[in-house]
């Protein structure tokens, strides 16, 4: 080790290994970092004295949350009627993956089903199915028309036994066109969808007219 | 690959077992009476044919008649047959069921019988299957509409 030489500063050199810029960058930081850190820091502790009623309470309306909870859970019933129902399909596995929006569990039962979507076309001979369908669904519930066919009997629309668009048999919300409709199209009406539970409101009545379904005895 | 057998071959066999049967026949099909269309169904699935399975049934509009079309296949020797019938009849056309020679001709003779309106007698339970009770017409009918 040298000696100091009291009023002069020696200046070490450092070690070189690499010329490589990128490398002599990050071991200048390194450095900086290890001759700067060298206290831990102490905990963020503030927090941790607040008192109960401020750090448990968080304020919001009933609304917000209810609707929050609502639109990140909405479950679909599984609806897929003709080929737009493989779209529907692939909106729910691993590329496009509703799962993200808490949506995963496409079940074949309407009643814990929040959402219908209708993929693809209708007949006369379904109708009364689709509506028994919806019937079932328990309230607050939403209809989402997937597919020209769907949305107007599309292709089929002056032919013998095709419903010429679902709103003749169910309300629906949203309409998301296409033959068929790309799985993102779909993915973009259900965030419609979302829009519209967010803005409900909780003092609404019933939306949904109980028009020309099957009695309910 | 399955073979299509010549109708011509078929007809030949046929018209000695059932003399009076066929109507005409090609390299593509055969065409026979329809009175007698069940006797040949049943006479080529126990003949040295074995058609036992009737992969299709379908009907045409020719306006002046309709045809049902039957395509037969055999599992056990690898061949297939088109065998066809005609029936003028407008108002009321009847062909006999094929359901008892083979059972799958029971929901593809109902589909015929509600979109072209040919009964067939014989069926077990002939009624409409895509379209509902009350529906006007045969839409699968040339005059439909
Ligand atoms: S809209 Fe197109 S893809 Fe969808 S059900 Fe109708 S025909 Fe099929």
């Amino acid at each position: 080790m040298e000696e100091e030489v009291p009023g002069m500063e020696v200046e070490q050199a450092p070690a070189v290994y690499s010329s490589h810029g990128l490398n002599v960058a990050e071991g200048a930081e390194i450095e900086r970092l290890r001759s700067t850190n060298v206290q831990p820091m102490p905990d963020p502790s503030e927090w941790l004295d607040e008192e109960d009623i401020t750090k448990n309470i968080l304020l919001s309306t009933v609304e917000k949350v209810v609707h929050w909870g609502r639109h990140y859970s909405t479950w679909p019933v599984n609806f897929g009627l003709a080929c737009c129902a493989f779209e529907m399909i692939s909106l729910a596995v691993s590329r496009f993956d509703i799962s993200r929006f808490g949506m995963e569990l496409l079940r074949a039962s309407p009643r814990q089903a929040d959402l219908m979507i209708v993929a693809g076309t209708v007949t006369w001979k379904m109708a009364p199915a689709v509506r028994r369908i919806y019937d079932q669904m328990p309230e607050p519930k939403w209809v989402l028309a997937m597919g020209v066919c769907a949305i107007s009997g599309g292709t089929f629309r002056e032919s013998y036994s095709v419903v010429p668009g679902v709103n003749h048999i169910v309300p629906v919300d949203v309409y998301v066109p296409g033959c068929p409709p790309r799985p993102e199209a779909l993915m973009y009406g259900l965030m419609k969808i979302h829009e519209k539970v967010m803005s409900q409101r909780a003092t609404d009545t019933l939306k949904v007219p109980l028009i020309g379904g099957p009695k309910s005895s | 690959m399955t073979v299509a057998l010549s109708g011509k071959v078929v007809a030949e066999e046929l018209s000695k077992a059932m003399p009076g049967a066929v109507v005409s026949s090609d390299e593509k099909c055969l065409l026979v009476d329809g009175a007698s269309v069940r006797e040949v169904g049943e006479w080529l699935k126990t003949s040295q044919y074995v058609f036992d399975y009737l992969a299709n049934l379908t009907s045409v509009d020719y306006v002046d008649f309709f045809e049902v079309i039957y395509n037969l296949v055999s599992l056990r020797h690898n061949h297939s047959l088109t065998l066809k019938t005609r029936c003028y009849e407008r108002e009321n056309p009847s062909v006999p069921s094929m359901t008892p020679v083979w059972r799958g001709a029971e929901l593809q003779e109902r589909e015929v019988y509600d979109l072209m309106g040919i009964s067939f007698e014989g069926h077990p339970n002939l009624k409409r299957i895509l379209l509902w009770e009350g529906f006007a017409g045969h839409p699968l009918r040339r005059d439909y509409l």
